[in-house]
């Protein structure tokens, strides 16, 4: 008996259009109903755009009658992380400050994603400006994990995390800051990839610091995300940043992969991410993942970086350095929130400036722009932005000499599992401290993706386990991963995310 | 505050005193197709705000990406200033807050600029003739402009007192190369002068690269004078003022020399200068107070990481160097040596600001005098009165050549062509047309001419009997009795033959 449509892959669901199973328009419905149905409980989206969706779903559904399709994904929808701008559909950030811009032009991976045929269910839900790790941070209110919904999703990218784990929607994309894409996948059991800085299109996606945001694929199945990676990546002229190189070749990796042979493949396991600090269901599955990878022909071997115990001071340092610049431009001019100050009559634009970005930014944003600006003013630069700099070389040689030993090198992705909200919300250095994995490999530019790997012990959470590989070898974290997920489900007998189990969760 | 000093010192005084240094900051606008980092136009005009898109607006999500045209025009701007050009640079991020910038921030150039470490030799007339000025190149980098904002209201057309602004954002993003000169110095009563032949220079040396308008009326050149004093024979440097957007080679000469007699007076007072942007106004020729720079602004400036480094290869570089133009000061050599021209001649000339224009009407055809005399006389003359640049008339080298041969061809004579170019600078058409439509041609007509000239010697008898009695000179008067009948479209030579014809 085959799965109710929403619960299948996307793969699945791409070869259920193509057999005339279902149509783009019924799917797309499908989707549109189910986050009608669960979202006022997990609130994954910021806007639902079933207008959209549903005309783009027949275009789809017509191009396909025509014998025409645009991709191997035509006709299945996606959940937009509301940090891309979208043509016509609003764009908030998860900010006030951008309440109601509707951007006149799409992100270069939104123009990719329609061009390919995939309909557009809406925008998620996320921190600030993708500052956070909890999507607590959002000004528009947190979203659930749906496996608990007194837990964090993760973040910055928690409504797209939570909106694929709640089968409301098959795909989404977020974007990886400092682990804003893999964390969420680990806390809900989801597939989150990282690809190569450069490997897809900024343009479009509102920065929160240039030099180390990416986009990427949001799933829950190792092949979607190479499937969904294939359309988004690629070169693009719009952004000169972006690697004129073709994509790696992840979807040919990813089944290949899942045949579950990694021989002759060496698996450098991190010793300075795992360990003390790490909760103990998580460190024991990490450990037993490992196994599987032995045993299904990988060497593994130890490796260090020591430089790792440093990045998270750099990361805050440059990433607050580049956002402070970023979030100038939000200063009530030309769109978004205008706040007239109170008592002030025939007010200066740099009272207006200053009344609104005190009332349109919350608080850990201001918290960033303050950290930025310091960091950045003459006379401290050398000492913080400087030095951060050169940490972030020594990181990037720590990685070189690491994949000398190693192919690919893996860790837990998150040091804990979903946290209760509000459990760090006043503790910001506790709260940081969840993206210590994920943050080497943004420093450094290289590729990285979380895969679920079960249940900890002491609170049925999940689990995720990152694998890391060099530049533009996109292609072999889709080779582990899919080996990984296909021995998991061997021993499962199925997926991770059990549909019961989430809907009585749903109920409570 | 001593600042406030109303007292002006003597320029003789104060150079007695004091010696200036000075550093000129030039901008130039240059007439790529595209802006700095987008494909939207980069020409002048055009309705507000039509020439943007999400990158020249700063839009969220917008990205930039860099005209590669610019940066060969940056890289040629700094061969011919013979700077020593950056193997690899990048972009950096000078922020700030001003509503006419999109981003809060200039995407600009900061501790590795495009070129640098240069000199260019400038001339001026000194008591003694020609001097050469060798003025040091600090820098020439890239950056981005800023949206024009538009004060409505209020006394000052400043922002402050206005009751709104506009911002046309059509301005935002064209390219601009920024210039900085290392601080002038030994230059004493020469400095203003200095100042002056470096920017007109300048903009003949840009001109011949072909990289901008370089139109200070228009902006598209505009010019900071920095300048600070010294006790005379200090060597030192004093706290320099920053005079903001002199916007005419004149007003640069006389900003430079105002600054100098104001701060001198200053000192001499025993106050100090206050390191501040001043405003220049060209009507009353005094400087203002403007921004005060006393706590240095802090422009945060950090690599801009939405770009990479620009790395220009060695090969294309020195491809660039040897297709430089001929330097300005060589190049005006030859063509006074072509020209035929005097000293004087060529020095007037350059001085108008007119070289490129008599070179061009000159490859348009005509005789090298006669296209400097139009230029100099007639159209300097023009310029004047509309209080603009030779090369802002609406008339081109080449009607001014077309003018010159109608001339030559005996269809008009100079009198008549004194009406030609009113024509074609009211806008009435090409030199062929105006002639025709204001019925300029001389006549041709023999017949007419002859009784023309028939009654000319009837009418005065007494002209006529010198003339047949071999003084010829005296044919004068007749040709002018003939021309004042015929309204002066009669080929004065032509008259003067049908005259001589008659009593030779």
């Amino acid at each position: 008996m085959s799965l109710p449509l929403i619960q299948r892959s996307a793969a699945a669901l791409a070869q259920a259009l193509a057999e005339g199973e279902t149509t783009s328009v019924e799917l797309t419905q499908l989707f549109l109903d189910r986050i009608a149905a669960v979202d006022s409980d997990i609130h994954a989206f910021l806007h639902v755009d079933p207008e959209g969706a549903l005309a783009a779903a027949a275009a789809s559904d017509q191009r396909r009658a025509a014998g025409e399709i645009a991709s191997a994904l035509d006709g299945v929808p996606v959940a937009v992380k509301d940090v891309l701008a979208t043509e016509g559909l609003p764009t908030t950030c998860g900010s006030r400050i951008l309440e109601g811009w509707v951007p006149p032009y799409d992100a270069t991976v939104v123009r990719l994603l329609r061009a390919a045929g995939l309909p557009i269910l809406g925008k998620t839900n996320m921190d600030e400006f993708a500052m956070g790790s909890s999507t607590e941070h959002s000004a528009y209110g947190p979203t659930y994990n749906p496996w608990a919904l007194d837990r964090i999703p993760g973040g910055s990218g928690g409504g797209s995390a939570a909106a694929v784990a709640a089968f409301e929607a098959p795909l989404a994309i977020g974007t990886d800051t400092g682990g804003s894409i893999r964390q969420p996948g680990a806390v809900t059991g989801t597939v989150g990839v990282k690809p190569t800085y450069g490997g897809v299109s900024r343009y479009g996606l509102v920065a929160m610091a240039n030099s180390l945001d990416q986009a990427g694929p949001v799933t829950r199945t190792v092949l979607d995300a190479a499937l969904l990676h294939q359309i988004i990546g690629g070169h693009d002229p719009l952004d000169s940043t972006s690697i004129d190189q073709p994509v790696p070749l992840v979807e040919e990796s990813a089944r290949a992969g899942a045949t579950g042979d990694l021989t002759g493949l060496k698996v450098g396991v991190v010793t300075e991410l795992g360990g003390e600090g790490y909760q103990a269901g998580v460190q024991q599955r990490f450990d037993e993942a490992v196994e599987l990878l032995v045993k299904a022909g990988a060497e593994v071997v130890q490796v260090s970086c020591p430089n790792f115990v440093h990045a998270l001071a750099a990361y805050y340092l440059i990433m607050p350095s580049e956002a402070s610049s970023n979030l100038a431009r939000f200063d009530a001019m030309r769109y978004g929130l205008r706040v007239l100050p109170e008592g002030v009559e025939a007010p200066s634009a740099e009272e207006v400036m200053r009344a609104t970005r005190d009332q349109g930014f919350g608080d850990e944003v201001k918290r960033r722009i303050i950290i930025g600006t310091y960091a950045l003013s003459s006379g401290y630069y050398e000492a913080y932005y400087g030095q951060a700099q050169k940490v972030r070389t020594l990181i990037s040689r720590d990685f070189a000499s690491a994949f000398e030993a190693a192919d690919v090198l893996v860790s837990p992705t998150a040091p804990t599992t979903a946290f209760r909200l509000g459990e760090k919300l006043d503790d910001p250095l506790a709260m940081y401290l969840n993206d210590i994995a994920t943050i080497p490999a943004n420093l450094a530019g290289v590729p990285g993706i979380s895969v679920p790997v079960g249940l900890a012990q002491e609170d049925g959470l999940p689990v995720g386990l990152q694998i890391v590989a060099p530049a533009l070898a996109d292609d072999r974290l889709y080779r582990v991963g899919a080996a990984l997920e296909a021995a998991l489900e061997r021993q499962w007998g199925g997926p991770l995310i059990d549909p019961e189990k989430l809907d009585k969760e749903l109920a409570r | 505050m001593s600042h406030t000093a109303p007292e002006l010192l003597t320029f003789e005084d104060a150079l007695e005193r004091f010696d200036p240094a000075m550093g000129l900051e030039v901008h130039v606008e240059l007439n790529t197709n595209t802006k700095m980092f987008c494909g939207c136009p980069a020409n002048f005009g055009g309705e507000p705000n039509t020439q943007t898109c999400p990158t020249c607006l700063g839009l969220p999500g917008s990205m930039p990406v860099v005209n590669g045209k610019a940066v060969e025009s940056a890289i040629r701007i700094g061969l011919a200033l013979n700077c020593s050009i950056a193997e690899w640079c990048r972009f950096a991020r000078k922020n700030y807050f001003y509503p006419d910038m999109p981003k809060n921030f200039q995407t600009s150039q900061y501790d590795e600029p495009i070129a640098f470490d240069g000199w260019t030799d400038v001339e001026i007339i000194g008591d003694e003739g020609p001097e050469t000025f060798r003025v040091e190149i600090e820098r020439a980098h890239m950056e981005e402009d800023t949206g024009k904002s538009l004060h409505v209201g209020g006394a000052t057309g400043r922002i402050h007192g206005a009751d709104y602004s506009l911002v046309d954002y059509n301005r935002a993003g064209i390219p601009l190369i920024e210039i900085v000169t290392r601080p002038i110095m030994g230059a004493r009563e020469k400095a203003p002068a200095v100042a002056r032949a470096y920017v007109a220079h300048l903009r003949e040396l840009l001109l011949g690269l072909g990289v901008s308008d370089v139109r200070m009326e228009q902006g598209s050149l505009r010019c900071d004078v920095n300048l600070s004093l010294a006790p005379a024979g200090d060597g030192s440097l004093g706290t320099r003022t920053e005079t903001k957007n002199v916007n005419s080679l004149r007003s640069v000469e006389r900003a430079a020399r105002y600054e100098i007699g104001r701060q001198a007076a200053i000192l001499a007072g025993g106050g100090s200068i206050l390191q501040e942007t001043r405003h220049w106004h060209e009507d009353t020729g005094v400087t203002t107070s403007g921004r005060e720079k006393s706590d240095a602004e802090d422009y945060r400036y950090f690599p801009e990481p939405d770009l990479v480094p620009v790395a220009p290869a060695r090969e294309w570089v020195e491809s660039l160097r040897i297709a430089l133009p001929e330097p300005p000061r060589e190049r005006r050599a030859r063509l006074q040596a072509d020209w035929g021209f005097t000293d004087l001649e060529m020095r007037d000339t350059v001085g108008a600001g007119a070289l490129p224009l008599v070179e061009e009407t000159i490859t348009a055809g005509a005789a090298p005098q006669a296209a400097r005399k139009w230029w100099l006389s007639e159209l300097a003359r023009r310029a004047n009165e509309l209080g603009t640049e030779l090369s802002a008339l609406p008339i081109t080298p080449a009607d001014v050549a077309r003018i010159q041969a109608l001339i030559d061809e005996g269809a008009i004579n100079d009198k008549l062509a004194r009406q030609v170019f009113e024509g074609v600078l009211a806008g009435e058409g090409t030199p062929d047309e105006v002639v025709a439509s204001r019925g300029l041609a001389v006549v041709s007509d023999e017949g007419a001419l002859g009784e023309a000239v028939d009654r000319a010697i009837a009418a005065n008898p007494d002209v006529a009997e010198k003339i047949r009695d071999g003084k010829v000179a005296a044919a004068g008067a007749l040709i002018g009795a003939v021309m004042k009948e015929m309204r002066g479209q009669a080929d004065a030579g032509r008259v003067r033959e049908l005259i001589l014809e008659r009593l030779g």
